[in-house]
């Protein structure tokens, strides 16, 4: 059991998503508790993991026991292992949002839920670049279903963008994976390192176009400048838990940045180092100023927080465009941080908006709201938190980032950075003050709210005082995190001892 | 051969980036169809284009890669199911908007435009 503990956080959901899927017509309570154990024991293998991997020890699990670079492996070390504990907490809090009565909404939701997370465990643990894809398509399969659970005109529209934009990506995947496969000959991904450092000189053309066209996938995903025109509106118009859950796909994009481009184009690459950096930093602090100036330009609470998703996701970027261990140990920070309160925020809005009746979520006045001072009190907490105040969780990530730019890339990150958090205190508050003060006279209305969707905000929200708290070890792991991912070798070694050089 | 394929490849994948960027749901579907024939054609050659070569390696120099093939294959297993994904989406699409555009004008919009 232990030596297949790798490959649970992608058998277990496939396992319950069939499962659920079969029992489409059994009954409601089963499903829900059936969906919420299953991600509760994935919480418990996450932890699992992630305690093997603190150690610095980097496992793979070779599929079928086909050894690499020949077999397909699933690769463990602390990056991957903890993406997987940070989905997987962000899963249990969307899931038990969701049994407050999302989920039957349409049909299926439980079953489509856990084939989301096992595409995005996968492509977490994945240490082949095909079987990125493979994942990566599994996550948006299930992706698009979910985002148009319940229906509705907005979702449709936002959907057909989002699915359309999503297929070109993947096209272009496939070219880029297949170009690269041309130029090197393999599709693992150490492999692929370990024979771009004897390239001949002639493909290092074909393996540059490779590589940036790989970006573009990437940046895709993760929403950087000109390509994040679908998120807000899809992100706004998806169903709250899966909106909360949506908040994490970003962060696969920027994970696939990370590791391709540290693993892959590190330090070996020769003239190929680091070809993404001077692209990712540009185009993310380009994000940075479009997402501030979209943050306050929305008129309706879910927009904003999608936009708020944005400036994380630029916030992140500008940290990988950075480019240095105490860099990517600062945004790994802020990436736990920033995935579980957005995610959080989402859920609330969705409280919000159901307590307001025909108001919604529109940042207009409307009717008081039964329980709007618990609401309240949480919004302020989320708020404070997404905004990067002290002493919640978002100022010590800013902090790291903050401190972690060089001279030169200071002049720009310090006044964008900080002026996208002034931009996020302003529309927050202001956003905040119309929906909990400036109400109607009036009954109060909407009925209360139920327990479970208080518990899956409560779970996300806590998470922000919880990693200050913690935030010792936690720095601590992202540090050694981000030194295991400026050390290439390690992995390389790890995966390829055994077997010598491939033939 | 080879520039007979390349040509090939370059025509769909053209074609297909055009029909992708028009404003109605039906052209844009199969725009990425073609799109994802030009990129199975070109995961094929990624393994470099040989004639007369053996399917599994067996000793000689003389072999087909048979790793671009199973790649074509799981792609084309995927784009196909994405494509039916796409066209069900793009009905519903017409049905709950009462447009195929892809941005999903209004009816006053249409009107308009067609003055």
């Amino acid at each position: 059991m232990i030596q297949h503990l790798i490959v649970l956080p992608v058998v277990l959901p496939l396992v319950m998503g069939v499962v659920l899927l079969l029992t489409r017509f059994g009954s409601t309570s089963l499903k829900r508790g059936a969906s919420v154990g299953a991600t509760l024991l994935l919480v418990l293998i996450a932890l699992a993991l992630l305690i093997k991997a603190s150690s610095g020890e980097i496992d793979y699990y070779a599929l079928g026991d086909w050894q690499p670079p020949f077999g397909i492996v699933l690769v463990l070390d602390r990056l991957s292992a903890l993406m997987i504990m940070l989905t997987s907490v962000l899963a249990l809090g969307c899931v038990i949002f969701a049994c407050g009565g999302d989920d039957e909404k349409g049909s299926n939701f439980h079953g489509l839920f856990q084939f989301q997370l096992m595409g995005i465990n996968g492509a977490f643990l994945t240490g082949d670049l095909f079987n990125l894809f493979v994942f990566f398509e599994v996550l948006l399969l299930a992706s698009y279903a979910l985002l148009l659970h319940g229906g509705g005109k907005s979702r449709i529209q936002s959907a057909v963008h989002y699915v359309v934009l999503n297929l070109a990506g993947s096209a272009l995947f496939l070219i880029a994976v297949g170009v690269l496969y041309g130029a090197t000959g393999t599709l693992n991904m150490a492999d692929m390192a370990a024979r771009l450092s004897e390239l001949p000189a002639e493909r290092s053309g074909l393996v540059t176009a490779g590589a940036l066209l790989l970006l573009v996938v990437f940046g895709l995903k993760a929403a950087i400048l000109p390509l994040y025109f679908w998120l807000p509106r899809a992100y706004a118009s998806a169903p709250a838990p899966v909106a909360a859950l949506f908040a994490i796909m970003t962060k696969v994009g920027v994970y696939a940045i990370l590791r391709v481009y540290s693993l892959v184009f590190g330090q070996n690459a020769g003239e190929l180092t680091s070809l993404d950096q001077p692209w990712v930093w540009w185009m993310a602090l380009g994000t940075l100023a479009a997402a501030t100036v979209g943050v306050l330009a929305a008129r309706d609470l879910r927009l904003l927080v999608a936009y708020l998703v944005l400036v994380s996701a630029g916030t992140l970027l500008a940290g990988v465009g950075m480019d240095t261990p105490a860099a990517t140990a600062g945004l790994l920070y802020y990436l736990l941080h920033t995935t579980l309160v957005t995610g959080g925020l989402f859920l609330l809005a969705d409280m919000i908006g159901q307590q307001r009746g025909k108001a919604g979520t529109r940042i207009v006045k409307g009717r008081p709201m039964t329980q709007g001072g618990t609401l309240a009190g949480l919004f302020f907490i989320a708020a404070a938190a997404v905004a990067g105040l002290p002493p919640l969780s978002g100022a010590i990530g800013k902090a790291l980032l903050l401190d972690a730019a060089e001279a030169g890339q200071r002049i720009w990150l310090w006044p964008i950075l900080l002026i996208s958090g002034l931009s996020a205190i302003i529309a927050l508050s202001r956003a905040g003050s119309t929906l909990f003060w400036r109400s109607q006279n009036g009954e109060r209305g909407g009925t209360r709210l139920p327990r479970t969707q208080w518990a899956g905000v409560g779970l996300l929200l806590a998470s922000s005082p919880l990693l200050v708290a913690l935030a010792g070890p936690v720095s601590d792991y992202t540090r050694a995190t981000a030194e295991q991912l400026a050390t290439p070798d390690a992995l390389i070694s790890a995966l390829l001892s055994d077997n010598g050089d491939a033939p | 051969m080879e520039s007979l394929y390349a040509i090939t490849t370059g025509v769909l994948s053209a074609c297909g980036l055009y029909l992708t960027l028009r404003g109605r749901t039906f052209p844009v579907v199969v725009g990425l169809t073609l799109l994802s024939y030009a990129v199975n054609l070109f995961l094929f050659s990624m393994g470099g284009l040989t004639t007369d070569g053996a399917v599994v390696i067996n000793g000689e120099d003389d072999y087909a890669d048979p790793l671009p093939q199973a790649l074509v294959l799981t792609a084309i297993v995927i784009g196909f199911a994405m494509t039916a994904f796409a066209v069900i989406l793009a009905m519903r699409a017409r049905g709950d908007m009462g447009n195929d555009h892809v941005d999903g004008r209004t009816k006053e919009d249409s009107e308009e435009s067609r003055r």
